[in-house]
């Protein structure tokens, strides 16, 4: 078994336990931070006892489900939409390109006077920072898809929105799914950061009272939850995306 | 139904030009050009590589506009958009790697909204004529170049297009295949009684299958000649062992042989 996947797996693995014995050893102290086998434990326990755990977890899932769905739900159409109109690209290209290098954060207080604090401004928030990886991505997959497919769609007499729906949309599948897994990282990041500055419920929430409140246990139980999920959603892309890939590109 | 002189096609002074970009002056890549199709005929159009050949195809079929002249199909100015009853087959792989074989060959039908027992009977039709009885539910990334250009071919000849444009579909193909899809081709042309314009590199493809043979010359691309082959309707490959066809292609080569120097640059 000597498959790249293989190897990602021992070196998180060697990481892991090379981390459990600095912790134990006493070289990291345990105010700075917990073994990784007391995080799990922390985290275990978290879900067994805590009151809140559940609660707050359906909320922040909820709202990272609601923000991915909103990235992609605009991302693709708005892309598909500046794809046509090539001028338009030029112009925004730039803007895109540099989206990340403005801190998106600062729009958080703004949002709040608009949405209130509550679900809607952190969906918002974790959309704004999915939704550009998602436009990006459906420029380079529309890019990519061979040209003759539209002529094939204009000799079958296809409208426009039905050559993004039935030719488009499943040619670029393959190729959306860089943005589909950015999308939802920075889905991610938006809302349980804005948890984490402003919010009356949530993972985010909890883990600001957990540091706080120099709850270390707490604190990393709930930061190993978080790698947990999203690194299990990016598991499942990958594995999806390697299924079509294989599929129709096996030549 | 297939009376001469009914005209199905017609191109009356047709040019294109191609518009200016950085680096590059306007690009003149066709005509002017005159060609009349008449209905159920096969019209083969040769000439050097780059002499506009795609383009007069993509002009017929509504693909493309002409920068002057007009082009009518059944009496109807074709302006820039496909006509109904036009059927194209792309040099191009153009098959959809998200959908079978099967799939792919009905997927105009099920868009035309055919009732299903309809489109099961077309689709297994066209999918023996192509060979592909065993790949039904295979997905093009599991074919060879050559069959996914079948599934192409299937899925344009499933909707019984009055006009067929073919763009060198048979490229990808071997010569065998290249010869029995072309019989293949002869059979379903003189069954539906459609017209046929075919582009295609070689010669001995445009001979075999045509009525007429239009020569190109090289860029910009005008008729230097049209040729009428006087093979008869019910004709296959075999008549390439006729010493007429070796006669004909000679023909051809030798109206083709100083365009196609010149598209090269060659003294």
């Amino acid at each position: 078994m000597t498959s790249p996947g293989f190897w990602r797996l021992v070196t998180v693995a060697a990481a892991v336990l090379a981390l459990e014995a600095l912790c134990r050893g006493g070289v990291i102290d345990p105010y700075t931070m917990i073994a990784p086998s007391q995080m799990a434990l922390a985290l275990l326990d978290m879900v067994r006892h805590a009151d809140w755990f559940w609660a707050d977890a359906r909320y922040t899932f909820q709202n990272v489900a609601a923000a991915i769905l909103l990235s992609i739900m605009l991302g693709f159409p708005i892309g598909l939409g500046i794809h046509a109109l090539p001028r338009l690209r030029r112009v925004l290209n730039p803007v895109l390109l540099s989206y990340y290098s403005v801190p998106t954060f600062v729009f958080y207080p703004l949002l709040i006077v608009i949405f209130g604090i509550g679900p809607a401004s952190l969906i918002v928030m974790g959309a704004m920072f999915g939704i550009v990886a998602m436009i990006c991505a459906t420029l380079a997959a529309i890019d990519r898809i061979p040209r003759v497919y539209n002529k094939v769609a204009r000799v079958a007499g296809m409208s426009a929105c039905e050559t993004a729906l039935r030719i488009q949309l499943p040619a670029a599948t393959p190729h959306l799914f860089t943005g589909l897994k950015l999308a939802v990282a920075y889905s991610v990041i938006g809302v349980i950061a804005g948890e984490f500055i402003l919010a009356t419920a949530g993972l985010g929430r909890q883990l600001t009272l957990a540091y706080n409140e120099f709850d270390s246990p707490k604190m990393y139980g709930l930061i190993l939850l978080i790698l947990i999920a999203v690194a299990a959603l990016n598991g499942v892309l990958q594995g999806l995306e390697a299924r079509l890939y294989r599929r129709w590109y096996r030549s | 139904m297939n009376a001469a002189g009914d005209i199905h096609v017609e191109l009356k002074s047709v040019t294109r030009t191609y518009a200016a970009r950085a680096g590059h002056g306007a690009i003149h890549a066709l005509g002017p050009v005159d060609l009349t199709l008449r209905r159920g005929e096969f019209v083969g159009v040769v000439g050097p590589s780059g002499c506009g050949k795609s383009s007069l195809l993509e002009i017929v079929a509504g693909l493309a506009m002409p920068s002057t002249g007009r082009v009518t199909f059944e009496g109807a100015l074709v302006e820039g958009r496909v006509p109904n009853g036009v059927g194209v087959v792309f040099q191009e792989d153009a098959s959809f790697p998200w959908l079978t074989v099967g799939d792919n060959v009905a997927f105009g039908l099920k868009r035309a909204g055919i009732d299903a027992a309809e489109i099961a009977r077309r689709v297994d039709h066209a999918i023996g004529l192509m060979g592909l009885n065993q790949f039904r539910k295979a997905y093009p990334s599991q074919l060879s170049g050559g069959m996914r250009q079948r599934v192409c071919i299937a899925r344009t000849l499933v909707l019984r297009p009055r006009l067929i444009l073919l763009d060198e579909p048979f490229g990808a193909l071997d010569q065998q295949t290249r010869l029995l899809m072309g019989e293949e081709l002869l059979r379903l042309w003189r069954d539906s009684g459609a017209t046929v314009m075919l582009i295609t590199h070689s010669l001995d493809e445009a001979a075999m299958l045509s009525d007429r043979v239009a020569v190109m010359s090289s860029r910009p691309g005008r008729f230097l000649e049209m040729l009428e082959t006087g093979w008869p309707r019910d004709r296959d490959s075999r008549i390439v062992a006729d010493p007429r066809f070796g006669r004909f292609t000679s023909r051809l080569w030798e109206l083709i042989r100083d365009e196609s120097r010149k598209a090269l640059d060659l003294p």
